[in-house]
């Protein structure tokens, strides 16, 4: 999907504000999604790109600011409003029901998309059994499918949840660092088949990135977060070129 | 067929088997069968990593709404009564657990347990209305207008428990596969990835806990008809105790893991209760760290054979 | 009216001094083990049984009857040092690291032993041993009778709550103590034993619950059903308080004994209730008690 000349905003964080003990993890952040648009977030440790994530997803309550989905204000919402409206997550550390198989882990978001509140019919139907495996091989993830998610590598863990999130169709894919704990091999193939899955299904994204390569080649935008703040933002051409950025982010990364 | 269903089929003849080949079994049976539904009820919970101390209390509250049926409003139906209990413990169960399930681990283990001795010490000390410490008779209850002789009827109520139990056990089997069971088991490893997938692991947990006291208030209402008295004592915390253990016991990774365990603690009861009556609950203590040590995945987990139940291991 | 309600308070306020007790010991194992012994009432029971037995033991021997008061609490430390380090070495320490659901089952699975053993070595008739409340007589001030076993209570109370306060401030075990509750992985990286402090904590624990047993016999008769009833309502108040927060479980104690009095001055047959119908509310306005805060985990 390409642009319409009039971006449209999807998610919209306006100053957002809070604060662990002393430490300002958010401090008047603001920051526009775009319809169809790919934002990274890029930043040292510990400067508050989760934290972000946690608010724009309704885990954590800001003491100040706005979150606006398509208009709507969602800050206030609980995790599973903001999910049903349009916001699927991946986790810096995965999130798997660990004593589930991997298709199983798949079935049951695919339900809670499709219809959870169901007790006398079995979740293992063709139709979710189908969908699920077309996303599994998507990311290369079938031979995995009959294996419990707490046995797999951290890589495909990761992978795996990545694959929950996208199986809720949602508007908007964040991703916290989809490629850590992936061999950088991989990443490439990874990321192409993520990013291009999105763009084919009209999905916005935004997704945390330590590579600066993955970077560069799949953001349409790049914002820089340093200690709770925005200190850069713009195309990841103009961004990463820029001295303070080399210094604060790529030093570290 | 597959072996599972062979296996069960026979399992299933053996018992209704029992009871005509020796009669002395049949009442304890009944008891067992009764009590296997208190203990699905448990172990359904136990399913999402959840264990209610006070389970009684529905198991009590079914009893007691037969009961009040029978010495109050003068209905012995069967059918009438046993909705009744389902009615009022299920709804007993919404109202307490829309408070309770948004607790988790220790916290709704002892709330449950708070719950449940307050109501047993309500049902203790209201003598006009429960009978205080001497509780309530149940006459012997009919079927829509026949109204059999005791002999009769306890022969009807166990096949009655029986037929009840496979329906109990089907519905439940269905639900564990279902969308909304298998929510339930993901409570126990990922609360946050099923909150993130849009689903209220809050509505999930009281559904499931609502349902969990029916069946304890079903399993009540049936030993209130067998033996035909109800006590404040159904509702005391060491009868919890042993509806945990029963689910334990028995395994909870499939339904018939509480019937099983029902079983075969109703069957050590009868046999021990001639030695050691004094010391049950000890028994009941130290056969309950005995199954958490040597067989974590209880009875259910044995008969499946180690590497299945790995992959089951709940607790 | 003060002159019905005022005595009423000391009863209360004596009865929360006892439970205070027992709260804080479950709520002080709690915060160290992070394991919630739900056996903690049996220990309470315990204790009052062996400080009844060996109270109406002295007094047949015909020993000097003072001598009662030092065995309540020489019953509540050999309680402590029977009970203690025996359950935390063995079925606790299995239980780390196996989850909450495991503990929960283990520690109730005691409680079902521990309440029918007393059963078989106690018998299941009542032991009634009130010396020390009858040694030390009543006091009136101003028109008003107190019995000064109970105002002893409380200052026995007051006294251990500021006392903890100095004892993980001022010395090195209390401050051991403080830092494995602060953070367990750090402390077992800087090299504490964290296992002795477990062992030491849950030891600390028992010997306040059987202390609560032991003081509170002379107020009262020693019969089956006790542990229970105190487990819960220890842990009631513990819940009201904030899991784990000390100075919550007094004021927790405090406001639970008040409820008592409103309730046996205006509603009698609500009076065995009020404490959970107090916790209830509590936990509905704030889930975690009055000084508890929500666990936030970092995703
Ligand atoms: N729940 C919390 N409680 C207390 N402090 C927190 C909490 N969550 C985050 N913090 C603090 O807020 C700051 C920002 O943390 P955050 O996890 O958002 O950083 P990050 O940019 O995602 O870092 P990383 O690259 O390591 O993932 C850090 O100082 C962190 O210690
Ligand atoms: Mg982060």
């Amino acid at each position: 999907m390409t642009q319409s000349n009039t971006p449209s905003a999807l998610l919209e964080a306006r100053d957002l504000e809070i604060a662990f003990g002393g430490v300002k993890a958010a401090d008047g952040v603001s920051l526009t999604v775009n319809e169809g648009e790919f934002v990274a977030i890029i930043g040292p440790n510990g400067s508050g790109k989760t934290t972000f994530l946690n608010i724009c997803t309704g885990y954590l309550k800001p003491t100040r600011g706005t979150v606006r989905l398509a208009g709507r204000d969602i800050a206030r919402l609980q995790p599973r409003a903001i999910a049903r409206q349009g916001i699927a997550r991946a986790f810096q550390i995965p999130q798997l029901f660990t004593d589930h198989t991997l298709i199983d882990n798949l079935m049951l978001s695919i339900a809670a998309r499709r219809g959870i509140w169901q007790a006398l019919t079995p979740l293992d139907r063709p139709a979710y059994r189908d969908e699920a495996m077309d996303l599994l091989q998507l990311l290369g993830l079938e031979k995995h499918a009959h294996t419990l998610t707490g046995t797999l590598p951290e890589g495909q863990r990761k992978l795996a949840d990545i694959t929950l999130a996208f199986a809720l169709n949602p508007k908007l894919l964040v991703l916290d660092e989809p490629t850590s704990g992936v061999s950088s091999i991989e990443r490439f193939e990874i990321m192409e088949t993520l990013m291009h899955a999105a763009r084919q299904r009209g999905l916005s994204a935004l997704f945390v990135e330590h590579d600066m390569d993955i970077v560069e080649k799949y953001a349409d935008r790049v914002v820089v977060w340093s200690s709770g703040t925005i200190m850069a933002e713009g195309s990841p051409a103009e961004v990463l070129k820029d001295p303070r950025v080399l210094e604060s982010v790529v030093g570290v990364a | 067929m597959s072996k599972r269903m062979l296996a069960l089929i026979a399992a299933v003849l053996v018992l209704a088997a029992l009871p005509v080949v020796f009669p002395f079994t049949r009442f304890m049976l009944t008891l067992a069968i009764a009590k296997g539904f208190a203990a699905l009820g448990v172990a359904l919970l136990l399913r999402a990593g959840l264990i209610s101390l006070g389970h009684a209390m529905y198991f009590g509250l079914g009893a007691y709404a037969v009961a009040f049926l029978s010495a109050k409003a003068g209905i012995s139906d069967f059918f009438v009564g046993l909705i009744a209990a389902a009615v009022v413990s299920g709804v007993a169960g919404l109202i307490f657990g829309a408070f309770l399930v948004r607790y988790r681990a220790i916290f709704f283990a002892m709330l449950n347990l708070a719950v449940s001795m307050v109501l047993y010490s309500l049902f203790s000390k209201l003598y006009g209305l429960t009978g205080g410490t001497d509780g309530l008779r149940v006459g012997v209850p009919s079927f829509l207008g026949w109204e059999p002789a005791r002999q009769t009827f306890e022969g009807v109520l166990f096949f009655a428990c029986l037929i009840l139990m496979l329906g109990a056990g089907w519905l439940g089997h269905r639900y564990l596969q279902s969308p909304m069971g298998q929510a339930l088991s993901a409570i126990h490893t990922n609360e946050l990835r099923l909150e993130y997938l849009g689903v209220s692991a809050w509505a999930t947990l009281l559904s499931a806990y609502s349902v969990s006291a029916m069946l304890a208030g079903i399993g009540g209402a049936l030993t209130a008809m067998a033996v035909g008295h109800v006590l404040p004592e159904y509702l005391y915390w060491t009868q919890s105790g042993h509806l945990v253990l029963t689910a334990v016991l028995g395994g909870f990774s499939a339904v018939a893991g509480p019937f099983i365990g029902s079983i075969t603690l109703e069957g050590i009861h009868t046999l021990a209760v001639g030695y050691a009556a004094e010391a049950w609950n000890l028994i009941v203590g130290a056969a309950l760290l005995g199954v958490i040590f040597f067989l974590p995945n209880g009875i259910v987990g044995l008969l499946r054979g180690r590497r299945a139940a790995k992959a089951e291991e709940v607790l | 009216m003060v002159s019905t309600l005022i005595p009423l308070f000391v009863d209360a306020l004596a009865n929360a001094a006892i439970i205070f007790f027992v709260a804080f010991g479950l709520t002080l194992a709690f915060s160290v083990l992070r394991v919630l012994n739900v056996a903690h009432g049996s220990l309470y029971s315990i204790g009052a049984y062996v400080a009844a037995s060996f109270g109406l033991w002295i007094i047949s021997a015909g020993l000097n009857p003072w001598l009662t008061f030092p065995a309540l609490l020489l019953s509540a430390a050999f309680v402590a040092a029977l009970f203690g380090p025996l359950i935390e070495m063995t079925l606790v320490r299995w239980t780390y690291g196996r989850g909450e659901a495991v503990q929960i089952l283990v520690t109730f699975a005691l409680f079902l032993i521990l309440e029918d053993l007393q059963r078989l070595v106690f018998g299941v008739s009542s032991l009634y041993a009130d010396t020390p409340m009858a040694l030390l007589g009543i006091s009136e001030i101003g028109g008003i009778i107190y019995l000064n076993y109970q105002l002893l209570l409380i200052a026995i109370a007051a006294v251990a709550l500021f006392g903890t306060r100095l004892f993980i401030r001022h010395t090195r075990t209390g401050r051991l103590l403080a830092v494995v509750v602060a953070d367990r992985e750090v402390s077992e990286a800087m090299g504490i034993n964290t296992r002795r402090i477990f062992t030491l904590a849950f030891t600390l624990g028992v010997f306040l619950a059987a202390l609560g047993g032991a003081m509170a016999t002379p107020t009262m008769g020693v019969a089956p059903g006790l542990g229970a009833d105190t487990m819960v309502l220890a842990f009631a108040v513990a819940a009201i308080g904030g899991l784990g927060q000390i100075e919550g479980a007094a004021l927790a104690a405090i406001i639970v004994a008040l409820v008592r009095v409103l309730a046996i001055y205006y509603v009698p047959e609500l009076d065995a209730v009020a404490p959970y119908i107090v916790m209830l509310l509590v936990l509905l306005v704030r889930p975690y008690g009055l000084f508890g805060k929500p666990p936030v985990r970092r995703i």
